[in-house]
Parts: structure tokens; C-alpha cells; sequence
């Protein structure tokens, strides 16, 4: 699967996005830790988990005999920039444009 | 090991050397180090990054420092590591946090970057500031690499 699709399938569930919003809360968090607050078995919890291990939003990291969960902004920053910022540059060029148009000029110092 | 502050991970379709001359040579810093605004300057990183040596963290066109710090681990082409300070605290080790650079080959033309902050916790101004830029700097760092081109700017 492209890695694109693999972020956006991983942000596709509820579960996963609430995974990642108590890593932005609290970052570093143990498997037992982020089970406190999902209403689901650990093994269901771990399922998800590694799906987002997978898309690059969550990495594991091994201190001591734990294993500590941190999110991952990067991979969401890049659907960012290709998913939301290009298109409001392109409504702010269309507004650019109307405004052109309407006012039978381009003034630069608008 | 303290816990980290931040885990940063990229995938990069590149080699090891060519992540690790973009981590240490202040031209090729200049390119990708960049802000999301277009008005943010540009900075690159100066040292000669032997261990113990200091670094630089510098506004390209005023080479004015608004970060310093003191290089703890230098393996190319795999891990670099730096402590990361106000100018102010360059004395006081005790306000320095800790960056470090992993970049693991994953077969294929891929490079797994990770970069770790740590000690961060008892600033959280500097903590604000930074979990914000790193994933812009990555970004356009992965862009650069793998195009030669940075993200667009607004």
C-alpha cells in the first residue's frame, strides 16, 4: 500500500485518532497506559497500535523493559501540505483573481 | 537515557551519506531549514561537529545565533547528537537539551531518519516552539533530498 494510504486509512478510525489525540496530551506512553482510556481490549488496542506503528503516526520506543509510544507529526504535516495548504493557496489566487477582475486592475498593493 | 521529549521518524528515498551531508553542511542546511512563512529566515548550522566542539544555530542573512550548543556524538554516516541552548545559557549545562540524529538504511533506496529531542520538559517555551518546527524542517528535508526542491511556502 502507498504510504499515503496508509495514513489516511489509519486516520479512518475513531480509535486511532483517539490513540493520537492522548499522545498529543501526554506523549510517551505505555501500552497499558493508553489502554486506560480506550474502551477496548489491550489486544484490539495493540491491533490499532501497530496499524498506526505502521503508517509512521506512532513510533515505539524501547526504554528499559518498557516500550513507549510517541506520536508522530511528520506524516500528517506532508497531508498537510499536499492535502489543505495547496488548496487554500488556490482559493487565495481565485480571490486574487476576482478581485482583478472586478476591479479592472492589478494593483499590487492591495 | 531520560525519556524523550519528541520522536520524530521519516522515511527518505536517499543514501545514508547523502541525509548525513544534509545534517552537517551549513550549504545544504540553508536550503531545507526553513519556516512554513515565507518571511522566516533561513538558518544553517556551524561547526566543525567533532565531540565537545561547539555548534551554531544561524540566521543565514544576519548571522545572528538564536541556538547553541555542544556536539556529544559524531558516527558518519549514522548518528550525530548535539545539545541544544539559548545563547544566554550557553554556560549552564543544566538548560541544555538534547538532540540526536539516527539514520538507519531500510534497504531498497530507503533511509529511516529519527530524531530524538530530550530534556525539554522543564522548558516549555522552547518545547512549543520546537514540536512545531521539526516536522516542517523534516518535511522539507525529505522534499529536498528526494527532489532537490523545498515545500512551497505562503
Amino acid at each position: 500500500m502507498d504510504h499515503t494510504d496508509k495514513v489516511f486509512k489509519a486516520l479512518a478510525d475513531p480509535s486511532r485518532r483517539k490513540v493520537l489525540d492522548l499522545l498529543a496530551a501526554d506523549n510517551g506512553q505505555t501500552l497499558g497506559a493508553l489502554c486506560e482510556h480506550l474502551d477496548m481490549k489491550r489486544q484490539s488496542a495493540t491491533q490499532h497500535i501497530d496499524i498506526l506503528i505502521d503508517a509512521n503516526l506512532v513510533t515505539a520506543v524501547r526504554k528499559g523493559r518498557e516500550k513507549l509510544h510517541f506520536i508522530n507529526p511528520v506524516p500528517i504535516h506532508e497531508v498537510y501540505e499536499r492535502w489543505v495548504r495547496k488548496f487554500e493557496r488556490q482559493r487565495l489566487g481565485l480571490l486574487h483573481d476576482l478581485k482583478t477582475q472586478l476591479e479592472g486592475h492589478d494593483d499590487d498593493n492591495a | 537515557m531520560t525519556t524523550p521529549s519528541f520522536v520524530y521518524v521519516t522515511y527518505i528515498a536517499t543514501t545514508p551519506e547523502q541525509v548525513w551531508q544534509a545534517l552537517v553542511d551549513p550549504k545544504v542546511i540553508r536550503r531545507y531549514w526553513l519556516g512554513t512563512k515565507s518571511d522566516s529566515p533561513a538558518h544553517e548550522n556551524i561547526s566543525d561537529w567533532q565531540p565537545g566542539s561547539r555548534w551554531e544555530h544561524r540566521r543565514v542573512h544576519t548571522g545572528a545565533v538564536d541556538i547553541v550548543g555542544t556536539v556529544v556524538e559524531h558516527t558518519p554516516p549514522r548518528r550525530l547528537a548535539f545539545t541544544w541552548a539559548r545563547p544566554t545559557d550557553f554556560d549552564d549545562a543544566t538548560k541544555h537539551s538534547r538532540v540526536s540524529f539516527e539514520i538507519e538504511p531500510q534497504g531498497s533506496g530507503l533511509v529511516r531518519l529519527t530524531v530524538t529531542h530530550d530534556g525539554l520538559d522543564d522548558d516549555p517555551k522552547m518545547l512549543a516552539g520546537i514540536s512545531g518546527g521539526w516536522p516542517q524542517i523534516l518535511s522539507n528535508l525529505k522534499t529536498f533530498l528526494e527532489t532537490g526542491r523545498v515545500l512551497p511556502r505562503s
